[in-house]
């Protein structure tokens, strides 16, 4: 019993720091927004470009819709996984790597601290900019199944977790350019997960690839209970195989994070700082 | 009295050996120690060469070397930061690397870096080490309070951002941060290189007030010959990653005679090694 009162608090100690650094760097989450908002605009607008473009030959608005759920989706899942992935680029970048990696701690109660703050993060940070947009694009909001598109969300973090957790052994054991590495990771899910496009667009070989993604049925369950208000038992399609994911590819991200610790503290690399 | 920590023949290299493992595997080539050696150039570095030694609880054991000798990886190997290549390492009876988290409840460290979150305060820095010790917030809090003052810390500094802070001040903040945990077995990696004179004796008078009225065994390494000396029941003297000598301040210093004056730890060690325990340019930063 002490010994799990232990892993709660150290999992607290996690989510109280990550606030902290938050508080501290509040200028750059303020920047981050701003980025983030003008970012998701500029993707939306590309639906009502698209119907002048094509000489009113489409509805533009509905474009604007699918672009707004598929930018706040993919909003809301690369956030998790960059402070996921970041659970060891941003030790390597204070210097506390070797402090927090010979705490008496489980790894898994590591990642639950990391996890469940970028969780509540993101759920935030994609809710400023879902207000935004929303008021920009006057959107009808009226028939949106906003709950059934906030579970697609809460049960995509799963996978996503785990996909983090992978992700983030590269800067574990590429000390130098690890974290740049991540990017290859989310920009494969962007291009075969059908953030802006249907899969249906792409060709033979990545549409068998974006099977295997978790983001392709999060976004498409999400934009489905968004667009088309499809009510919450509907969505059981797009939510088992997300759970499915989930359910092995966090243990799957702990053992492959275990091996990759076990290396860096057999080859040193620790202690260097990139 | 107990035996706090046990080290029989540790190995630790570094490095990756020229030939590909398939290549050695065929052919055999390497010595046993895995260094290869092209044009007289080593490509595997063996920072900790078969050492053996053992620290008996309530002891203050100080690691004399030069910079590279291996005094660090000693520490990172005793805090399972880093796995041994050979040998047995054991803290209170625990083997660091089969049980790692029962030596990791047992030990704190402070290493020559003092590694913090530098825009966080030092109370949220020590508040999240605490926490990973299993402490409670209002604890800690009352004992960092209790600890950085102890050390010399004004409360105002408490409550700013590290960076804004002296580095002979972050360095008592890191020092404050293992205590917070109250290791039996504390791990102090240089810590006070780069503190003023006055600062130094504080956290002297911290260690032996640690070992004194808590008990608690210290392991040390230093470049200050006088710190070692004054703090230190035994010192071992390292030397590319082996101990060349161990013994008591004053069993050291009876390893040489000098006709000139008393012999010092640094005679001691230029004797035995014939290096100097810093070099020049580190010596002037």
């Amino acid at each position: 019993m002490s010994t799990l009162a232990h892993e709660f608090k150290a999992t607290y100690a996690f989510m109280e720091r990550n606030a902290n650094l938050v508080k501290r760097y509040w200028t750059w989450e303020i920047v981050w927004l701003v980025y983030s908002i003008a970012n998701s605009l500029s993707v939306s607008y590309i639906g009502l470009g698209m119907q002048q473009l094509s000489g009113n030959q489409f509805d533009g608005r509905y474009l604007v819709l699918y672009l707004v759920a598929g930018t706040l989706v993919w909003r809301y899942l690369s956030i998790i996984f960059y402070w996921i992935t970041d659970v060891i680029g941003m030790e390597r970048w204070e210097g506390t790597i070797e402090y927090t990696l010979m705490a008496p701690i489980h790894r898994i109660t590591h990642m639950a601290g990391q996890t469940l703050f970028a969780v509540i993060y993101s759920l935030f940070f994609t809710g400023i900019i879902l207000i935004v947009t929303v008021l920009l694009f006057n959107i009808d909001m009226s028939n949106a199944n906003v709950g059934g598109a906030a579970l697609m969300l809460i049960v995509g973090s799963l996978s996503f977790i785990g996909v983090g957790i992978m992700g983030s052994i590269l800067p574990l054991l590429f000390p130098e350019r690890g974290s740049q590495m991540t990017h290859v990771l989310i920009a494969l899910l962007l291009l075969v997960s059908g953030v802006y496009y249907p899969v249906d667009v792409l060709p033979e070989i990545l549409q068998k690839l974006s099977v295997l993604s978790p983001a392709t049925y999060v976004i498409e369950g999400a934009r489905r209970a968004f667009l088309e208000g499809l009510p919450t038992a509907d969505l059981w399609p797009y939510i088992w195989p997300t759970l499915i994911m989930g359910i092995f590819a966090i243990p799957a991200g702990l053992w492959v994070f275990e091996q990759a610790e076990r290396y860096a503290k057999r080859t040193g690399k620790l202690h260097r700082s990139g | 009295m107990a035996e706090a920590v046990y080290i029989h023949e540790a190995y630790k290299k570094f490095g990756k050996s020229e030939t590909p493992f398939w290549k050695r595997i065929i052919k055999g080539n390497g010595n046993k120690n895995g260094i290869n050696r092209k044009n007289g150039q080593k490509t595997v570095v063996v920072a900790v060469d078969h050492v053996s030694f053992s620290v008996s609880e309530g002891e203050i054991f100080g690691v004399l070397g030069p910079n590279g000798s291996g005094k660090s990886t000693l520490i990172r190997l005793l805090a399972t930061l880093l796995l041994p290549d050979g040998g047995d390492i054991r803290v209170f009876g625990h083997d660091v690397v089969r049980h790692p988290m029962q030596v990791q409840r047992l030990i704190n460290r402070v290493s020559v870096e003092a590694s913090f979150f530098k825009k966080l305060s030092p109370m949220e820095n020590l508040i999240y080490g605490a926490r990973l010790y299993g402490m409670n917030g209002a604890d800690a809090r009352r004992r960092a309070v209790e600890i950085l003052k102890r050390l010399g810390l004004e409360e105002r500094a408490i409550y700013k951002p590290m960076e804004e802070m002296s580095r002979g001040m972050q360095q008592k903040v890191a020092i404050a941060r293992a205590l917070l945990s109250r290791p039996r077995l504390l791990l102090l990696d240089e810590p006070t290189t780069g503190l003023d004179p006055r600062s130094k004796h504080e956290v002297q008078d911290v260690i032996r007030e640690l070992r004194d009225e808590h008990g608690t065994t210290i392991l040390l390494t230093t470049h200050d010959m006088l710190e070692a000396d004054n703090l230190c029941d035994r010192i071992a003297i390292i030397d590319s990653g082996k101990i060349v000598a161990l013994d008591t301040p004053l069993g050291l210093k009876g390893l040489i005679s000098s006709n000139e004056h008393e012999p010092t730890l640094e005679d001691v060690f230029l004797e035995l090694t014939g290096k100097e325990l810093v070099k020049e340019e580190d010596r002037l930063g």
